[in-house]
């Protein structure tokens, strides 16, 4: 390039106001950041449930990205697959799924999630509620049995095909599951939910580089523990230990990768707060009172709907106004 | 993390890629004259000079060719000795022509100086006196006019004067150099800004990443028990007068108000040098100091240039861009301005040239809003950016009234950071000025 002056431009200048540098984010960078998390929780789901679980993920990604791909296209919009959010979505279905589930069946929820969790409403950024767990309430509703039962987990002492999740097992027995158990994860459960260590790892390391936002998790964290304490010191006996409610069921793996959805969480950090609070005290009324033994995917999704609202009180102060 | 850091800051911010080593260790270096200046009318904030000179006029270095024009205005001196060729619409910095009048430079390098003043028993009116004179306007970008900032107004009680060393724009080191090689005349400058305005209380705030500048500051401030140097987290916009107030004095300037009206006057360290040039020195603002950098200049330098210098001038003084540049920008690189060209000339408060590659832009593509709300996490000034820019281009302009879109500063905090790439501050920035429009009618209706 050589300077000239207005007479005789032979160079061509970016032009664009400021600022003129960005920072190191990008949208597809960390959806791309968020896979990376979830490879702890398949690992641990291929340890504790076999390979064939492998095959599951894969059917679930396969059909979130086909299904993503066949709508932009018939919409005659751009396909925006490389953007890694649906490959997401896939993936965080099939880990809220049982163990050895049927792969039609998860092809299914991978099209409902995708096409009734996302496109419906336009697609990455506009969907109201977090597309896996439409996808999974879908499942619930249409295949009740399938997906409670459990499969044993590999290095089970019990010797038997199937298992309870240490939740039905509180719930229906009144058995309390090992703590320690639980936080490997050699227990019944969903895929990707049972070991606390693999799911923290990936949600740690996604807090730690700034994708996610701490916020939501501490709500969570703290709304579990009071809630969840208060009825156990009411009743130790009928009610578990607010540590039981942390390690069990889908409790982590929603706190870290369901909760802090970039799309379907709060834009504020009040907001944020109130969200993360509010999903723990409907995930204790569930869990300690509802018909149900776990209530993370219907607590997120109901909070999911308030976030519009908790966006629009929450604003933060306006710096120097005195309120 | 920075949970349990204590160190003095505001809320929100960012801490973009400082990449000041390109030309922090560089002195400063003057530019020998250009063959021509073109010394645009307005260059201060306010009413611009009126011309006092006309074609084929012989002009000599600091000799005033524009005068004030109203209170809110600064004269404009001559940077060269030469003849005016030419006053008419030329190109400015800003991307809008501007009335300019249009020096050729002899060789001849006399400059008319004032008589100096004793730095010990000047009197705080010599003082806005002198300042008025050399028509100095304030080196932080807004080019106000400094006499006014420094004349004490009798409704409104001043008790801090602050010196802005943060530099908190990536790339420009002119501050910088300034605090390490005109130690002195930097707090000379500040003593005297407090003279002026009859204030105690003295501080210059400066980012924790600059530990020489405030080893040198401190050893020079020891002798004044009125003055401290206040050691501020390195972030931006650290250096925005509001941020600055909050993080030194833990004062908040409310929405729509200034540094005034809770008794603290700002000044940039380029302005207290000049003040200082001024009033000791006898030497009217006819260069400007700036730095020139990015990774598409060949060689990054702290220069001081005339006036009135074309871009173009200082550019080959640096040896010339390099291929893969592709944008220029004239300020820092988060609030400058970008070039068309290079005919632009350098103005009074010109602070920097950068040459920017694709690599340093880092642009993606722009895709939806995915709410993550860091937007609103980084907005020094508590507002939903992603919110008020979505009415913008809706053309909601009520909405964005009630999200007091008018109080944005446009830092470009927000779209630094946001990862759908949109360009917030751009929408931000259209909805404010709609707004404003909006609301002139409203009063004059």
């Amino acid at each position: 390039m050589t300077i000239t002056t207005t007479e005789n431009p032979t160079y061509k200048l970016e032009l664009a106001s400021s600022p003129h540098v960005h920072s190191r984010w990008n949208t597809k960078q960390a959806m791309w950041l968020v896979v990376i998390a979830l490879i702890p929780a398949v690992i641990s789901a291929v340890i504790f449930f076999g390979i064939y679980q492998l095959l599951v993920i894969a059917v679930a990604v396969g059909f979130a990205v086909g299904t993503e791909a066949a709508i932009k296209t018939i919409r005659k919009r751009k396909v925006t697959i490389t953007d890694g959010s649906g490959i997401i979505t896939g993936l965080l279905l099939a880990l809220i799924l049982p163990p050895n589930f049927n792969l039609a069946f998860t092809a299914l929820g991978s099209i409902v999630a995708i096409g009734l969790g996302k496109e419906i409403f336009g697609g990455i950024g506009y969907n109201i509620f977090n597309p896996a767990l439409v996808g999974r309430a879908f499942l619930q509703a249409a295949f009740p049995v399938p997906m409670t039962t459990w499969t044993n987990p590999n290095f089970s002492q019990v010797d038997a095909v199937t298992t309870a999740t240490p939740l039905s097992a509180f719930k229906f027995d009144s058995v309390a599951t090992e703590l320690s158990s639980m936080f490997i994860g050699n227990i019944g459960g969903s895929l990707g939910e049972t070991s606390a260590i693999a799911v923290m790892l990936g949600g740690i390391f996604l807090i730690a580089i700034g994708v996610v936002n701490y916020r939501v998790p501490a709500a969570m964290l703290i709304g579990a523990i009071l809630f969840g304490g208060v009825f156990w010191m009411i009743d130790p006996i009928a009610y578990p230990n607010p540590l039981f409610h942390l390690l069990a069921g889908g409790f982590l793996f929603g706190l870290f990768f369901m909760a802090t959805d970039w799309v379907t969480s709060p834009m504020t950090p009040k907001g944020m707060w109130i969200y993360g609070l509010g999903i723990s005290l409907v995930l204790i009324i569930i869990r300690l009172f509802g018909g149900l033994p776990e209530g993370v995917m219907y607590a997120i999704l109901f909070m999911n709907a308030f976030v519009p609202l908790i966006n629009r009180y929450t604003r933060p102060r306006v710096f120097g106004e005195v309120k | 993390m920075k949970l349990f850091k204590s160190i003095k800051t505001f809320r929100g911010g960012v801490h973009p890629a400082e990449l000041k080593e390109l030309s922090e260790s560089c002195e400063f270096e003057i530019m020998p004259n250009p063959k021509q200046v073109i010394i645009p009318l307005s260059q201060h904030l306010g009413k611009p000079a009126k011309a006092l000179v006309k074609k084929g006029d012989v002009v000599k270095a600091g000799q005033i060719i524009a005068e004030q024009d109203g209170y809110i205005s600064v004269p404009i001196h001559s940077p060269v000795s030469g003849k005016v060729t030419k006053i008419s619409n030329e190109i400015s910095a800003s991307g809008f022509p501007k009335e300019s009048i249009l020096i050729s430079a002899d060789e001849s390098n006399e400059l008319e100086l004032q008589p100096s003043l004793n730095l010990d028993w000047v009197t705080p009116e010599e003082i806005q006196e002198r300042v008025k004179w050399a028509g100095i306007v304030g080196q932080g970008g807004a080019a106000f006019p400094t006499f006014v900032k420094i004349t004490p107004q009798p409704d409104k009680k001043i008790d801090a004067v602050i010196l802005n060393g943060c530099e908190c724009e990536p790339y420009l080191t002119r501050d910088y150099r300034y605090m390490l090689e005109k130690t002195e005349e930097v707090v000379d400058g500040l003593r005297l800004i407090m003279r002026s305005l009859g204030v105690q209380k003295g501080a210059i705030g400066i980012e924790d990443n600059k530990p020489k500048a405030i080893k040198k500051l401190k050893e020079v401030t020891a002798k004044y028990d009125n003055i401290t140097v206040e050691i501020l987290e390195t972030k931006y916009p650290q250096g925005a007068e509001k941020m600055l107030i909050k993080a030194v004095l833990d004062r908040e300037v409310p929405p729509g108000k200034l540094p005034l009206d809770v008794g603290v006057v700002i000044q940039n360290i380029g302005t207290a040098v000049a003040i200082f040039d001024a009033v000791v020195k006898g030497e009217p603002q006819i260069t400007a100091a700036m730095t020139v950098s990015g990774y598409g200049i060949k060689e990054p330098k702290n220069v001081i240039v005339r006036v009135g210098t074309p871009l173009a001038d200082v550019i080959e003084y640096c040896d010339g861009v390099k291929d893969d540049a592709i944008k220029v920008v004239v300020g820092g690189p988060m609030m400058g301005v970008a070039q068309f060209d290079f005919a632009a000339p350098v103005m009074k408060a010109t602070s920097g040239l950068l040459v920017l590659t694709a690599k340093e832009e880092n642009l993606h593509e722009e895709t939806p809003c995915l709410r993550c709300g860091k937007c609103i996490d980084v907005c020094p000034l508590g507002l939903v950016p992603s919110k008020l820019a979505r009415y913008s281009q809706l053309d909601r302009l009520e909405d964005a009234e009630g999200l007091d879109i008018t109080v944005c500063m446009e830092c470009g905090t927000c779209t630094y950071t946001c990862p759908a790439n949109i360009p917030l501050v751009q929408w931000i920035r259209l909805g404010k000025q709609r707004v404003l429009a909006m609301q002139r009618e409203r009063k004059s209706a």
